[in-house]
């Protein structure tokens, strides 16, 4: 198992402090310097293991970095702590940005990034809570993580506990039956500390989502589920922020958020072909000089 | 384990008298899981619509807020047991065995398994308990299965102490476990105080020629096939393993090594269970003639007694599997 970076963490602790008295500019800017350093990250670790699923780690970073920046009591020195809260990314094919992001919070050294599927790492391609600290349950295939995180917020019910749960799916994953399972015992239970959020960057692995099947109308699907929606810019950390804040309606919530897969890099913006392309080194120094601007 | 560590008193005591009192497991399963229930605050029960069919309407009167109840959905099931032993919950999961293992198999993998989740997988009414119901509902793949994702011990209780047992193991245990709630009546054959522990086989009857092994239903028709076999001269040991997987090894590989022959005896298909794992295990170590009786094929149409006999999962079968492993045997040792 992995170990906390103790320099890291103190920077996060302050980030999180500044930006829970009211997310000011220079926090805002913090967390979109976070971005960047991730988002270069996960260049860095695709085109070292030459494999990976770039687009989609691209889309979600903007929602990971929020999460775990400021929006979860979490905290890396102590990742099991019983009364944090849970996150879990359901797209588990996007383990490169969590394990970007989990090192920019100081979960582990940022140097163990480099080490990314590569052989005996505990980076693994999906992620694997027995090795690495942060990561709450194994995903991969798709359609798992949502029941697991009713599961979890049923506990905190049952115990009468406040700590919250999140769980990030992707938009194409909502096309396994699983997650309208998770959706109605969800809602069936009352979980108002669960909230789901919706990479929605309506690319899929072959085509757009609605070209392979439909998912919308999606807000009124998760409405008709008995969820309270909110819709949000899933690359705007303030408005992530505010469309996070726990729901008051005694429903579970989900945010939407609209993102665009491959963001930050113009020629794999919106590109179905980026799912899980992996970058030449012309393109990797493009993506790198793009990315740091 | 060798022989010498089992404790004597467990072959000593006898064979039990099966003209006794049969019962199914699932309300000595209700009683355990309520008692543990009432020592620990952590125990929840998850269902899937099967409150009724899991023998959990006291459960739910006693503990209206640890019975989960996703309605008909196998893999939220399962994945939501993850979740509430992510929260350090101890979920037992209950379900019609063919439909916990089968339609949430991945669930169990990826959720349970291989993330480590102390998650107790109850399938009940498993094996063919289902009968006339036919094979969609007929448990008999759960064992190769499950016994091919690692991390999960499986285990098939055989009678109600060992049921009790099982739940009281798999509640102390840190890891995922499967358990197979037996529906089909059986008397009690297992002494009390037996161990029930993975790795762990109990010699029920000492014997020198054949080794029987079995689990579940068939460990009562297994004793009275030996005391049947024990009239004709041949002495056969009885093996329960109530734990599939691990598996005893030092107690199968003795009895290979003890006895001539072995014959496995289980409620379940042969592609992939008890049998294939003594096999896969005797024939790497120490080649010795087996037998293995199980369910081949789609059962046809017939109710849970009908369709033991037609698979020759009786005591008269394993009699006839004893004899006939014997055999060649019996003539080389002839001049």
């Amino acid at each position: 198992m992995l170990t906390a970076d103790a320099a890291v963490v103190d920077h996060y602790r302050d980030l999180r402090r500044t930006v829970r008295d009211g997310h000011p500019a220079h926090a805002l800017q913090e967390l979109r310097s976070m971005s960047t350093a991730v988002r270069l990250r996960i260049v860095n670790m695709i085109d070292q293991a030459q494999l990976g699923h770039i687009g989609g780690d691209l889309s979600v970073t903007d929602i990971l970095v929020t999460l775990f920046g400021t929006v979860l009591d979490v905290d890396p020195d102590d990742p099991h702590a019983p009364g944090r809260d849970r996150l879990i990314l359901s797209k588990g094919h996007c383990a490169a940005a969590l394990y970007a992001t989990l090192a920019h919070c100081g979960y582990f050294p940022v140097s163990e990034l480099a080490t990314f599927m590569a052989p005996l790492s505990p980076l693994n391609g999906h992620p694997d809570r027995r090795k690495v600290p942060g990561v709450e349950t194994n995903t991969g295939p798709l359609g798992h993580g949502f029941p697991v995180a009713v599961g979890c917020a049923l506990a905190a019910t049952i115990r009468d506990e406040t700590w919250r749960t999140v769980v990030v799916l992707g938009d194409g994953e909502l096309q396994e039956g699983s997650n309208w399972e998770a959706a109605m015992t969800a809602s069936h239970y009352g979980l108002t500390n669960l909230t789901a959020v919706v990479d929605r960057n309506r690319l899929q692995q072959g085509a757009r989502t609605e070209e392979t099947k439909a998912l919308e109308p999606l807000a009124a699907k998760w409405k008709a589920f008995g969820w309270e929606v909110r819709e949000a810019d899933g690359h705007d950390h303030a408005a992530l922020i505010d469309a996070l804040k726990p729901a008051s309606t005694g429903k579970p919530l989900v945010v939407l958020a609209y993102t665009v897969k491959g963001k930050g890099v113009s020629f794999m913006e919106d590109q179905a072909e980026w799912h899980h392309r992996v970058p030449d080194k012309r393109q990797v120094r493009a993506a790198i000089k793009e990315l740091s601007r | 384990m060798t022989e010498s560590t089992v404790p004597t008193a467990l072959w000593n005591r006898g064979a039990p008298d099966i003209e006794s009192a049969v019962y199914d497991c699932r309300q000595v399963f209700a009683e355990e899981l309520a008692a543990l229930a009432r020592r620990d605050p952590r125990v929840v029960a998850v269902c899937n619509d099967s409150v009724g069919s899991s023998n959990l309407v006291a459960f739910r009167t006693e503990f209206p807020d640890r019975l989960i109840n996703v309605g008909i959905a196998e893999q939220d099931l399962v994945g939501v047991a993850a979740g509430l032993a992510n929260a350090g919950m101890i979920p037992f999961v209950s379900a019609a065995g063919p439909f916990l293992t089968g339609r949430a198999l991945e669930q169990i993998k990826a959720d349970c398994a291989y993330s480590g989740q102390k998650v107790v997988l109850c399938g009940q009414s498993p094996g063919m308990a289902y009968g006339e119901l036919g094979p969609t509902h007929h448990s008999v793949e759960d064992l190769s299965w499950l016994r091919a994702i690692a991390d999960l011990a499986v285990l098939v209780p055989t009678d109600r102490e060992q049921t009790r047992a099982a739940l009281r193991w798999a509640h102390a245990t840190v890891g995922p476990a499967y358990l197979r709630i037996p529906r089909f009546k059986v008397p009690d054959v297992i002494p009390p105080g037996a161990p029930c522990e993975p790795g762990r086989a109990l010699t029920l009857r000492q014997g020198d020629d054949v080794t029987v092994i079995a689990i579940g239903t068939l460990v009562s028709r297994a004793l009275d096939a030996a005391r049947t076999l024990a009239g004709e001269g041949i002495s056969v040991r009885v093996l329960n393993t109530p734990f599939v997987d691990p598996l005893d090894d030092d107690a199968v590989l003795a009895a290979a090594s003890e006895t001539r022959a072995i014959v496995t005896a289980e409620e379940a298909t042969l592609s992939g269970g008890l049998g294939a794992a003594v096999a896969s295990l005797v024939g790497q170590h120490h080649p010795v003639p087996l037998r293995l009786l199980g369910v081949t094929g789609f059962a046809p149409t017939g109710s849970t007694g009908f369709l033991l006999e037609h698979f020759g999962l009786t005591a008269d079968g394993i009699c006839r599997a004893v004899r006939s492993v014997l055999s060649p045997a019996v003539r080389e040792s002839q001049p």
